[in-house]
């Protein structure tokens, strides 16, 4: 999967805060059902972005402090980023569709 | 063209698209999800066979076993099911039409929300409706938990091993949940009973500061000063897209009579979305298979819609 990577304290700064390319973050953890239900769906999409919007996943229970830096308090969460900063953000469960309609939306108003 | 379409991916649904596929019939399953309500618990232990199992782990495979046959999944909302002759025609959220000879509905419930001020506003950052997956952002904090059945109390018993204290809020003075769940909560320290009350309103200004709630006897108000609330307040049918082609009762399920017919031939229906009684997944996997039986009994020309009442 090319334009997937997952993140942790060393690659963070570099992954997402100097990005050129807007990234999108799924904020996950292995005993989180919808969680698992949204994997494949967002590392499918990723693919088809590749290019325009970096696609990105973390462990909340891997990476607590990370996840805390942007006030996760429940999972799944999306969040689209720009220059670090949240721009977006898609919380629960979400089929490819509606999913990609979303993150066309903003990538539309980022452009 | 599929032979029959499964509307729902839960236990109900892979059951159903098991049975179908075994029986050779071309089967299409179109779920918003996948595994239904049986894939949020981490812990099941009442699945015979399973001493103890995560859901979405049990879920996975009713999943990869209906699959093994020859079942094709599609991620998806169906807005529109109509018949046309003997063949129904369903569209998707997406635009996408797919069409089939026979339908099972087998789309389970919806968490009902509470339809508070709040409650939107801090959805997903404060407000959950999954304890499984969002309790262990609470460990040392104060929440509230909404709701009176299992899922409220095990939730609260799973809460109470993260969390610094839980409110069980419930609008009744008794449990509807099974006792054994009840004593489990009622033995747990940190677990303070908000019975006969409401809730009326999540506040705070950027976090969750507090749930206001009503006594249902006085209509007194207070604020429990809390970090987080969860809801589990029941589940609703949510089958607006049915219009008028199947029968449903006050609460919305939709009827079906002993063989899993609705009160429109071809379409079936299994689970929790139906009025059978007993929420349960060992009980929707069964249903299912009924389902799927008796689809296979009307697409091969057996006799079929004998006993249907309402």
């Amino acid at each position: 999967m090319a334009n997937l990577v997952h993140l942790n304290k060393d690659n963070f700064e570099k992954e997402v805060k100097q990005s050129t390319e807007p990234v999108i973050i799924d904020f996950w953890a292995e005993w989180c059902g919808p969680c698992r239900m949204m994997g494949p769906v967002f590392e499918e999409l990723s693919g088809e972005y590749e290019g325009k919007l970096k696609f990105a996943k973390l462990n909340t229970e891997e990476e607590p402090e990370l996840a805390g830096g942007f006030s996760i308090m429940g999972i799944p969460s999306l969040l689209i980023v720009k220059d670090g900063v949240e721009v977006d953000r898609i919380v629960g469960f979400a089929p490819k569709d509606t999913l990609k309609q979303k993150i066309d939306g903003v990538l539309s108003k980022l452009s | 063209m599929n032979d029959v379409i499964i509307i729902g991916g839960g236990a109900a649904g892979m059951t159903a698209a098991l049975y179908t596929a075994r029986k050779n019939l071309k089967t299409m399953i179109i779920s918003v999800d996948v595994g239904g309500q049986t894939a949020l618990p981490s812990n099941i232990e009442n699945y015979p066979g399973y001493d103890g199992v995560n859901g979405f782990e049990l879920m996975m495979k009713f999943q990869a076993q209906a699959t093994k046959w020859g079942t094709e999944m599609i991620t998806g909302k169906v807005v529109k099911l109509e018949k046309d002759g003997d063949i129904f025609k369903l569209e998707l959220e997406s635009g996408d039409k797919h069409e089939s000879k026979a339908i099972i509905l087998a789309f389970g419930k919806t968490p009902r929300a509470l339809n508070i001020p709040g409650e939107d506003k801090f959805m997903g950052k404060g407000v959950s409706t999954c304890v499984t997956c969002d309790g262990p952002f609470y460990k040392g904090k104060t929440v509230a938990i909404v709701g009176g059945g299992n899922s409220a109390l095990g939730g609260a018993r799973e809460l109470a091993d993260i969390a610094e204290k839980i409110y069980l809020v419930h609008r009744r003075d008794e449990f509807r949940g099974d006792p054994i769940e009840v004593d489990r909560v009622r033995q747990q320290p940190n677990v303070e009973l908000v019975l006969s009350h409401v809730p009326k309103e999540v506040t705070g200004e950027n976090v969750v500061t507090g749930l206001v709630v009503e006594d249902t006897k006085t209509n007194q108000e207070k604020t429990l000063k809390v970090d987080g609330v969860f809801i589990e307040a029941g589940y609703i049918v949510d089958s607006a897209f049915l219009g008028d082609l199947v029968k449903r009762n006050e609460q919305k399920e939709v009827i079906i009579n002993q063989l899993n017919e609705t009160s429109q031939p071809g379409i079936f229906a299994a689970g929790d979305v139906t009025n059978t009684p007993f929420k349960q997944t060992v009980i929707s996997a069964g249903e299912g298979a009924k389902a799927a039986l008796q689809c296979h009994n009307y697409l091969t020309g057996a006799e079929v819609g004998l006993d249907w009442k309402h």
